[in-house]
């Protein structure tokens, strides 16, 4: 009896210990292995300095916040396993995930527990289960597809476009946004296909864009795939050109593809490192040698996104966050952020990229 | 009609690629009666040291392509029969004798450990090399498409030929070839012959794994980008093939490898590149419903 009693009591402490002394746990998922392992990195970099520069400045409500990392591998039963195991630690806040497929079944989890979500994720579904948990830094496919749909029928008329993908929820919902796009304005797609993401030989696809007389390739998918294809078509003496979405932002495309990737274009929202307001944070990676390229910065702004909700709310439950989070606006290094109903970005501004010798930037106009 | 021609050239230079692999699979369970499901990632293996000789080499200065691609491929056959030797000596030859599952889930755990001790030492990041043979010949022009073969397909092409031929005269004419086939038919009647068992399995291992490690080395050179994941789907392909062709079977192995190429190939350009794999497997099902022991395999027969 006696025991039992001692028991209970510690475990009563250890709930309000739990509540009153720990630290904040953040947490941030996305494929930290796997083929796309690259993307996680960088969001691990964001979010490690993005915490260290918080925690010096006095942390969270005048607590520190500790960083919580998940493996997903960009596969859906992972990132739901994730997900359990991040609810299980009591985190407060997920930047996360990164592929739409995992954000997906993961977020459902999440709403779950009542756990607040800020994603890069573009599948418009993402958005569009009406869960109120899940907020979104980057913006849409559907607007990714509308401007990188538009740009292709104004700058490459008479040509012929073909649509292609890689049946994952990302690649699937961008391409399918494109060839809407594109038909908008009148430009009919001449080919419409889908790969098999992971493999090694696409001069099947190659060959029959070539024979269809296609020389610009709308591409929903990852960038790994990308070079690949630019390689195969350079071998088989076909000229591709290539326009892809925000996954295409990745350096691995260059080293893979060679002199070939200065035919990709991409839509991506506006440079983070051309905000003259991030200059700072900008030098400060650069001196820690990490290139802020990518998902970087955006890791970056999740984590001051919710360490401003937080002290906005002056509280980390999930419902003040939630009511901060849809009201207010907030100051990151990606710029201003404010969302919608859904949770949407307010003003993602995508725009057309062009890889150039080894970097992106702005298209010429 | 041009068209067909290079879809032809693509798929006859897939196929060999997996035909390379596949034997590797056949090989070792006409010998030992179990999949190795590692041997895909012994195949990757190969690829990680295929590109580190060609990184070396261009950084010592070597630019003569034909040197350098011969250096590569005498280093990567020699390192990867060396992993073909320690994965079997590792987790297969304590098992056997056990039941015939537990060599499989050794392999299997072979094959994760692969995977991951290359995605821990040499990074998950893909790893690509400059284009090394650029060019190749125009064959056909009609209706305005022109198909090409391009000097690479030549080559792996050609390699795959050499190999096979130079294989084939190990296994049937050759006293390692002799007894291996012993080993085949019967393990212990063949130890009783005085014939050492587990030197001729350990062989038969890294003779697996050199032609998977030229298939590493020529899938580097023609694609040019490799990571610590290809085994798995290349390996997968290679199995089915080996399935197809009846596994057991040398000669069905290579078979199977050239028409899944060509099934890939055709599939994709006439019908859909989406459902490429679902025409693979569904012509592998219906294969093995009217011939279950493959193309060239023959049933085993229980006498009794």
């Amino acid at each position: 009896m006696g025991k039992k009693i001692l028991l209970a009591g510690i475990g009563a402490l250890a709930m309000f210990g739990g509540q009153a002394y720990a630290d904040h746990l953040v947490a941030i998922a996305g494929p930290m292995t796997g083929q796309y392992a690259s993307a996680g990195d960088q969001i691990r970099k964001g979010a490690e300095m993005a915490i260290a520069d918080i925690n010096a400045k006095g942390g969270v409500l005048g607590q520190k916040l500790v960083l919580e990392v998940g493996d997903d591998a960009c596969d859906p039963k992972q990132a739901v396993s994730v997900a359990n195991t991040m609810v299980n630690k009591k985190i407060v806040f997920m930047h996360g995930h990164w592929c739409s497929s995992s954000t997906i079944p993961a977020s459902d989890v999440y709403n779950e527990s009542q756990i607040l979500m800020a994603t890069v994720s573009t599948n418009p579904k993402v958005t569009e289960r009406g869960l109120k948990n899940i907020f979104r830094i980057m913006g849409r496919d559907d607007q990714q597809g509308l401007v990188a749909g538009g740009y292709l029928a104004d700058t490459f008329k008479g040509k012929k476009i073909a649509v292609v993908d890689d049946k994952s929820a990302y690649g699937k919902g961008l391409a399918d946004e494109m060839a809407k796009a594109l038909q908008g304005k009148g430009v009919k797609p001449a080919l419409r296909e889908s790969i098999t993401a992971g493999e090694k030989d696409y001069s099947g696809l190659v060959s029959k864009l070539k024979s269809a007389g296609v020389e610009v390739m709308a591409y929903g998918g990852y960038h790994t795939e990308v070079a690949l294809i630019l390689r195969q078509a350079q071998q088989a003496g076909l000229k591709l050109t290539v326009m892809g979405g925000d996954t295409m932002t990745n350096t691995e495309l260059v080293t893979a593809a060679g002199p070939a990737a200065d035919n990709v274009l991409f839509t991506f929202s506006p440079d983070p490192r051309k905000n003259p307001a991030a200059a700072d944070i900008v030098k400060k990676f650069r001196d820690a040698k990490v290139e802020p390229e990518g998902y970087v910065m955006y890791a970056y702004a999740a984590m001051q996104l919710f360490a401003q909700a937080a002290e906005q709310a002056k509280s980390v439950k999930y419902g003040d966050l939630e009511k901060a989070m849809r009201g207010g606006s907030f100051d990151t290094v990606i710029g201003k952020l404010s969302f919608d109903a859904k949770g949407d970005n307010k003003l993602p501004g995508f725009m057309v990229y062009q890889w150039m010798g080894g970097k992106y930037d702005y298209v010429a106009k | 009609m041009a068209l067909a021609l290079q879809q032809l050239i693509n798929g006859l230079t897939l196929g060999a690629v997996y035909g390379l692999i596949a034997i590797g699979y056949t090989m070792v369970y006409g010998i030992i009666g179990m999949i190795n499901f590692a041997h895909g990632d012994i195949y990757m293996v190969s690829a990680f040291i295929a590109v580190t000789g060609f990184t070396l080499l261009t950084a010592f200065g070597v630019t003569s392509v034909p040197f350098a691609l011969l250096v590569v491929l005498i280093v990567a056959v020699l390192f990867t029969s060396v992993y073909g030797w320690a994965v079997e000596r590792l987790a297969y030859r304590p098992l056997r004798g056990s039941t015939r599952l537990a060599p499989l889930i050794s392999a299997i755990g072979m094959s994760i450990f692969l995977q991951n001790m290359v995605q821990l030492t040499q990074g998950a990041r893909v790893k690509p090399i400059p284009p090394m043979i650029t060019g190749g010949i125009d064959v056909l022009t009609t209706d305005g498409f022109t198909a090409r073969l391009s000097y690479s397909q030549i080559l792996i092409v050609l390699v795959t030929v050499a190999l096979l031929a130079a294989f084939t005269w190990l296994i049937t004419r050759t006293s390692f070839g002799r007894q291996q086939r012993a080993c085949e038919q019967d393990r212990t009647m063949t130890a009783l012959l005085g014939i050492d068992v587990d030197r001729t399995i350990s062989l038969t291992f890294m003779l697996g794994a050199s032609l998977a490690a030229v298939a590493g080395v020529m899938v580097t050179m023609y694609y040019g980008v490799v990571d610590f994941y290809i085994g798995f789907v290349a390996g997968i392909k290679a199995f089915t093939a080996a399935v197809l062709g009846g596994i057991g079977s040398l000669p069905g192995a290579m078979l199977g490898g050239l028409i899944i190429g060509l099934i890939e190939a055709f599939w994709s350009n006439y019908l859909s590149a989406e459902y490429k794999d679902v025409a693979t497997f569904s012509i592998l099902i219906l294969v093995l419903m009217f011939r279950p022991s493959g193309l060239l395999g023959r049933p085993e027969v229980e006498k009794v």
